[in-house]
């Protein structure tokens, strides 16, 4: 009678819990993207299309792909150089510099936005400096490329950090020992070794980029063609009551989100056991 | 092909995009760009005036130009104005918010509102009732607000510009109409709050609740956005009810004197802003559901739509935005005083 693993469950506890889930997931997951595809189609292909020709749909679309073709390569190159020191060197403040890398995660998008206002806006701390310039950050390109990193940082460091200390340091230095350089070593040993789950980070991470809403909003200033991505101009097109484009461009990014779950899926299939160390954290 | 290959031929292609992406964005800056910094509901007007504006300034001044606007919550955008958002011209919906601009920023004089006809204002509109088809519940004025069993849709005064204006409307109805008794405006207006089941934070959100929803007996509105309800969700849903006494609501435009400075674009911000007084704009502005300042040029059709009301202005019955503003809607003010949350249920409890 003490075996009491989830497995000695009858069936019918076993089924209820089944239909709990996938009764939970119908509704709030797959219902609502069922809607947004359903009111984007709503007067027919020909409107969806249209929705499309807009300049200023096309130019939020320009803008999310640029801000995270800027945003995703930095963060890269943060999140490898970061994983790698902390996987692999012992140095102090590390666990200081864990948690600061957690912070977008803990931070509200809004706060982190409004940061920025407040450093670079024409009332902070280095505004007037920046105006003297010339030189615009927010209300931008500049600052959606800075809040979008902002908030995306995260993603590929935490995606490197478990697998690399899970890896140890054993082969790096087998190749030093062996006569390998540094960056030789890197390149050739450490990079193959995590590339599936950097692959992996990229992908989240660039989901996030092209999705995010609060930090973009605050720094932006929504100018129609110039500074609105694809988020804020949903909102704004739902606010005009153009209801088939604004689902339009949203069935856009929930096209997206398919693509990347899929490239995610395919991932994890085909190179489970790379992703196995993440996972098990 | 092995995984290291693979993988290489991914991480190119990746970033062979992205390269593509980056070139595809640089792009020439040889005409002239003016930002408008306008409020929510203005999008469909201004395209129209934008691109008459184009036209009219290639032909007179031999120069491209190109109008980029900018729309959201006035207060919000007058914010973002004052944090560095680079407007030429502002379109607000409320003297105050562009007051707050002069006054926080000294990016525009204190004295803006003065140096365009009309208060700065090229249209105006008014405060109406919107309700369902066949008007069920008989509204006809506003003491028809105050009655028990009338469940009113309004926006939260607090942070909706349009709101403010919906409940100084109904405070200067009770005040006209007892020849100047204040208390008595107040329990009016109280009275009204009590029938709202729902304060959304927003002019569209409250569209949205009331329209979508179906939630409510009568929708307090701007009456450009009431026209605009009838035609987006159906004259055979909605009809517009006009109080024979309602606000004169007049959104002013500015220039920024700053930017078009810093700039060099005053010369075609300041003739961007005239423009709105022609003829021309004035037809696009009673085309798009505001009242015109001029009649000329106007089609009749247009006309048409805007019954005659008595209207008084914010300063005839509060004298001023900054006075209406401290005394009602300030915190601890009037409004909050008479309203408190979670008590307006539609349902009065007297």
């Amino acid at each position: 009678m003490h075996s009491s693993s989830a497995f000695s469950e009858s069936p019918a506890v076993r089924w209820t819990l089944i239909a709990i889930a996938i009764g939970f997931l119908a509704l709030f997951l797959v219902l609502p993207l069922i809607a947004v595809f359903a009111e984007a189609l709503r007067r027919g292909i020909g409107m969806f299309l249209e929705a499309f020709a807009e300049p200023d749909t096309q130019a939020a679309i320009r803008l999310t792909l640029l801000v995270s073709a800027i945003a995703v390569p930095l963060n890269l190159v943060f999140g490898l150089a970061a994983a790698w020191a902390i996987a692999k060197f012992e140095f102090p403040g590390k666990s200081l510099l864990i948690t600061l890398i957690d912070l977008p995660f803990s931070v509200s998008p809004v706060v982190s936005g409004l940061v920025y206002v407040l450093l670079f806006g024409a009332k902070g701390v280095l505004g007037p400096t920046l105006d003297d310039w010339d030189f615009k950050i927010i209300f931008a390109v500049p600052g959606i490329v800075l809040a979008t990193i902002f908030v995306t940082f995260p993603f590929i460091a935490r995606e490197l950090i478990p697998l690399m200390q899970e890896q140890g340091t054993a082969e790096e230095e087998a190749a030093l020992t062996l006569g390998a350089s540094g960056f030789r070593t890197f390149l050739t040993v450490t990079l193959p070794n995590v590339r599936w789950a950097l692959l992996y980070g990229v992908l989240l991470c660039n989901a996030r980029a092209m999705g995010e809403f609060g930090a973009v909003s605050v720094v932006s200033g929504h100018i129609r063609g110039l500074t609105n991505t694809m988020p804020l101009h949903v909102e704004i097109l739902y606010n005009e009551y153009n209801f088939v484009a604004a689902f339009a461009v949203a069935s856009l990014l929930a096209a997206l989100a398919f693509v990347t779950l899929g490239a995610k899926s395919f991932l994890e299939w085909r190179h489970g056991d790379a992703l196995a160390a993440t996972r098990r954290h | 092909m092995t995984n290291r290959q693979s993988f290489l031929i991914a991480a190119t292609i990746a970033l062979g995009i992205m390269g593509t992406v980056v070139a595809v964005r640089a792009q020439s800056a040889t005409e002239i760009v003016l930002t408008n910094v306008s409020y929510d509901p203005t999008r469909e007007l201004y395209r129209a005036v934008n691109d008459a504006f184009s036209k009219h300034w290639q032909s007179t001044a031999g120069q491209k130009v190109t109008i980029r606007t900018s729309h959201g919550g006035s207060g919000k955008q007058a914010r973002s104005v004052i944090d560095g958002l680079e407007a030429d011209v502002v379109t607000l919906a409320l003297a105050g918010d562009i007051d707050a601009i002069a006054r926080e920023s000294k990016r525009l004089p204190a004295n803006w509102q003065s140096r365009l006809p009309n208060n700065a204002s090229p249209y105006t509109s008014t405060i109406v009732f919107v309700v369902r088809k066949g008007n069920p519940k008989g509204i006809k004025d506003w003491p028809d607000l105050a009655k028990a069993g009338v469940s009113v849709v309004t926006p939260n005064p607090k942070t909706s510009g349009g709101a403010r204006w919906n409940y100084l409307a109904a405070w200067a109805y009770e005040v006209d109409r007892t020849k100047g008794d204040q208390a008595a405006a107040k329990k009016f207006v109280e009275a009204i709050f009590r029938n709202v089941p729902v304060l959304d934070s927003g002019a569209r959100g409250s569209t949205t609740t009331f329209a979508q929803r179906a939630v409510g007996d009568v929708f307090i509105s701007w009456e450009n956005e009431a026209f605009l309800i009838l035609q987006e969700f159906g004259a055979d849903k909605f009809e517009i009810v006009s109080p024979p006494f309602s606000m004169l609501a007049e959104p002013p435009v500015s220039l920024v004197d700053f930017v078009v400075d810093k700039r060099g674009t005053r010369k075609v911000a300041e003739a961007y802003l005239n423009f709105l007084y022609t003829p021309a704009a004035q037809k696009m502005i009673a085309h798009n559901f505001y009242r015109p300042s001029k009649s000329e040029g106007v089609d009749a059709a247009d006309l048409a739509r805007f019954p005659k009301l008595k209207l008084v202005t914010i300063d005839e019955a509060f004298g001023g935005w900054a006075k209406a503003q401290a005394e009602h809607f300030a915190e601890g003010a009037v409004f909050d005083q008479i309203y408190k949350p979670g008590q307006g249920s539609g349902r009065p409890t007297r």
